[in-house]
């Protein structure tokens, strides 16, 4: 920020200050303007999607869930659209995170924690709950009036029917969650007619609480103090982030407004453009005075820049006293007052933007090659081996085949590493053995066979010798797995 | 209370009037929220006295007006558990042991069942996964003493081997092999000679003019129970003796020469209990189909 000399004072008023504060409530006033409008759309088109997601129809066929997304946790299979994911393919959302915190890290770089400002739940639900809670209680000043004043019938019925307001909005978003989790027309119903389960009530009613409370009471606290991304966002901007910035060479020495002052003699004196109205501040969502430079608390949603855009408009100095600006121009300015050259690409940007493509290319390519089968094979381990009348010695293995298809398949397996391999699986006919077995799996389903590998005593060269077992569908694909066979060591 | 209450200066907090080597104790209150909490424990507690078990009285206790019992709960969830396998049970009680290893369904279930009770009541004998022990029969090979089919293995499950008093067992009580050294009938010489003949069936005698000494001996003294090639009373067709092949790699005592003369010496007559009398029918069933599917039931 500024230089040493600056701050020295202002730091040691911090280290004074007790290191608890006690919670002041804070009561954003109204702003209008393009960052607001931007807000507002964000907020209508998030809420849009999370309310109207779960009723978008997908037809997959016969046998399998018709809605678009999924996540079937009874089930274990997890749909989005045209992707559907089975347990062991649960590290394609770890590639998810990973996109998403990279795609983080790329917007904060590039302008701050625009994430935290406009599209994190709990900033969407803030604001709409700050909606509500202005249309019963009035503006700002109201509602602080209404605080400290005495319980009349007035400010009860304002309370209450906020409060009925905020219970509502929470109990449809706690509602909306549980339908992700299960088909929604069938969950929408079962509520309505009271039959849903004691599982979906429950979660409704958690999701309903920790809303109202998070939303409704908590709100900046949650950023302040339980959210870890303030902690370490800081090692995401550089000098040419787009950071929401008061622009100090241009507002300080802040002081009121004189009407009888001309503008020339009020910069004479040493005065800057801020009026020290603070409009700034007092539209801040999370009670920051933006003027005591970046902090914490900043959630970068730029309402500040609107209420101080209409300010300077009102008085006649051009907008842009508090603006999305880098670091670099604010230093530039205000020592040669020159505009820096703002650098979009920069090692960091260029990093994150690389990571993304590449991971998103992993997904993408991972998804594309996604095989429509799976084979899982555990060898027995009592016994180790069999041997039988014959000499010859048998290892047993548990074989399990995942059929990812909504067909039901039939496979050939097959295993080499040893001579003489007769194969044989559990079941009525176990002791009909070949080289090679037939098996099959239902559409959709894991089929799990015992599978029993024999072979001559000649053929067991050492106490474990390298076993493949390869599995082909009629079609020609498939799939092997490589384990051992067992024997006696000579 | 004290009289001159005593006000510390620093932070405005009265003193306890406690003072330890000139420190003084502040009497600073408990957190509102912690003493709130406090007080809302205690209040459910009451409640819980009045809902929930709770006093001792001597050999019983306040039973609470919900009824609640932990036993009742466990015993209800043990015959939920029974219901919900019941829809399986009920068929397997019905099916025959071939019948349930031809239905896909009632096997996974009786190979699963089976297991549980396999490594509750026969592993400790048989080892786990029937891999055997010196004694007691390996259950995933190829070699059966009694019978490899499912309903051979439910038989001699069911009436174990050289039970008392139990009609459908297998062989007779304490009927087992002679003790051919111990009883006189062999001397050393011919237990030596029949031991390499024993040998010989599985390629491993070093003495052939031994050997062929020894078969005399097999022919007269062996081939009852065991079979005129060693192949044991089940492919020699003789009933009711479990006599076990000679001619395989498999052996329930051992098969290397010294364990072979003590086997001679003193014969052999293994016992396995008839599990009728602590399993049901439907158990037994589920356990005759895992050890089937071991690997080498016929």
């Amino acid at each position: 920020m500024s230089s040493a000399t600056d701050t020295q004072p202002e730091v040691t008023k911090r280290a004074s200050a007790p290191l608890y504060a006690k919670h002041a409530k804070i009561y954003p006033k109204k702003v209008t303007g393009p960052f607001r409008r931007l807000k507002w759309a964000v907020l209508v088109a998030l809420l849009g999607i999370y309310y109207i997601l779960p009723w978008i129809r997908w037809d997959r066929g016969p046998n399998a869930p018709d809605q678009a997304v999924l996540l079937d946790l009874e089930g274990r299979r997890f749909y989005l659209f045209f992707i559907e994911l089975w347990p062991q393919q649960i590290y394609y959302l770890t590639g998810a995170l990973i996109l998403a915190s990279v795609g983080l890290f790329l917007a904060t770089s590039l302008a701050g924690r625009v994430w935290c400002g406009y599209a994190c739940p709990q900033t969407v639900w803030t604001d709409l709950y700050v909606w509500v809670e202005r249309l019963f209680e009035g503006e700002r000043g109201d509602r602080i009036r209404m605080d400290q004043g005495k319980w009349t019938l007035n400010k009860l019925w304002r309370k209450a029917a906020k409060n009925a307001a905020w219970i509502l909005i929470a109990f449809a978003t706690g509602g909306a969650w549980i339908f992700y989790f299960t088909d929604a027309p069938t969950l929408a119903w079962d509520l309505v007619t009271l039959n849903a389960s004691s599982t979906a009530v429950w979660f409704i009613l958690l999701f309903t609480g920790t809303t109202y409370l998070l939303a409704g009471f908590a709100r900046e606290q949650v950023c302040i103090y339980m959210c870890p991304w303030p902690r370490f966002q800081s090692a995401m901007t550089d000098e040419d982030s787009l950071v929401v910035t008061y622009r100090e060479y241009r507002g300080e020495g802040r002081a009121h407004l004189r009407k009888t002052q001309s503008w020339e003699e009020r910069k004479a004196d040493g005065h800057g453009d801020c009026i020290d109205c603070n409009a700034c501040y007092h539209a801040c969502p999370t009670g920051v005075d933006i003027r005591e430079g970046s902090q914490l608390a900043c959630i970068g949603c730029g309402l500040c820049i609107d209420a101080c855009d209409e300010i300077m408009t009102k008085i006649g100095r051009p907008k842009g006293l508090i603006a999305f600006d880098t670091q670099n121009n604010l230093v530039s300015m205000a020592t040669t007052g020159k505009k820096a050259v703002y650098k979009l690409v920069r090692p960091r940007t260029i990093i994150y933007s690389l990571l993304m493509v590449v991971v998103s290319g992993m997904i993408a390519a991972g998804l594309v090659l996604k095989p429509s089968l799976d084979i899982s094979v555990l060898r027995d381990r009592a016994p180790l081996f069999v041997a039988l009348a014959d000499g010859s010695v048998r290892n047993a293995y548990t074989f399990k085949i995942s059929n990812m298809t909504r067909d039901s398949r039939d496979y050939t397996l097959t295993a080499s590493g040893l001579a003489g391999i007769e194969l044989s699986v559990a079941g009525e006919h176990q002791s009909d053995s070949a080289a090679r077995l037939r098996l099959s799996a239902a559409p959709d389903q894991v089929a799990t066979y015992r599978i029993f590998v024999t072979v001559p005593r000649a053929s067991v060269t050492a106490a474990s010798v390298p076993l493949t077992l390869t599995l082909t569908t009629a079609g020609g694909d498939g799939d092997s797995y490589k384990t051992v066979f067992m024997g006696p060591a000579n | 209370m004290a009289k001159n209450v005593e006000k510390d200066a620093l932070s405005g907090v009265e003193t306890t009037g406690h003072s330890f080597d000139g420190l003084k104790e502040l009497n600073n209150p408990l957190p509102k929220w912690w003493l709130y909490v406090f007080y809302v424990c205690i209040a459910w507690s009451l409640v819980y006295y009045v809902l929930y078990p709770a006093w001792p009285l001597g050999s019983t206790y306040t039973k609470g007006v919900l009824g609640y019992s932990q036993r009742e709960d466990l015993a209800k969830s043990l015959a939920d558990a029974k219901a919900a396998q019941a829809k399986y049970l009920d068929r397997i009680a019905k099916a025959s042991v071939e019948d349930i290893q031809k239905d896909k369904d009632l096997l996974s279930f009786a190979m699963a069942g089976g297991r549980t009770m396999f490594n509750e009541n026969c592993s400790a004998c048989h080892g786990a996964g029937g891999q055997g022990a010196k004694g007691y029969p390996t259950l995933a090979d190829d070699v059966w003493l009694w019978g490899g089919t499912t309903g051979d293995l439910y038989q001699t499950i069911k009436g174990g081997v050289r039970q008392g008093d139990v009609v459908e067992t297998r062989g007779a009580p304490g009927v087992g092999m002679t003790a051919f050294g111990r009883d006189g009938i062999l001397d050393k010489t011919q237990i030596d000679q029949v031991t390499e003949y024993v040998l010989s069936l599985t390629n491993r005698a070093t003495d052939k003019a031994k050997a062929d000494k020894g078969k005399t001996v097999f022919e007269e003294n062996c081939v009852a129970c065991h079979g005129d090639k060693g192949q044991g009373s089940l492919a020699a067709g003789v009933d009711g003796v479990g006599a076990p092949p000679l001619n395989t790699a498999a052996w329930v005592y051992g098969g290397d020469r010294a364990t072979l003369v003590q086997t001679i010496t003193n014969g052999r007559a293994g016992e396995m209990p008839a599990w009728s009398k602590r399993l049901d029918d439907v158990t037994i069933k589920q356990l005759a189909i895992y050890v089937h599917n071991l690997g080498g039931g016929k």
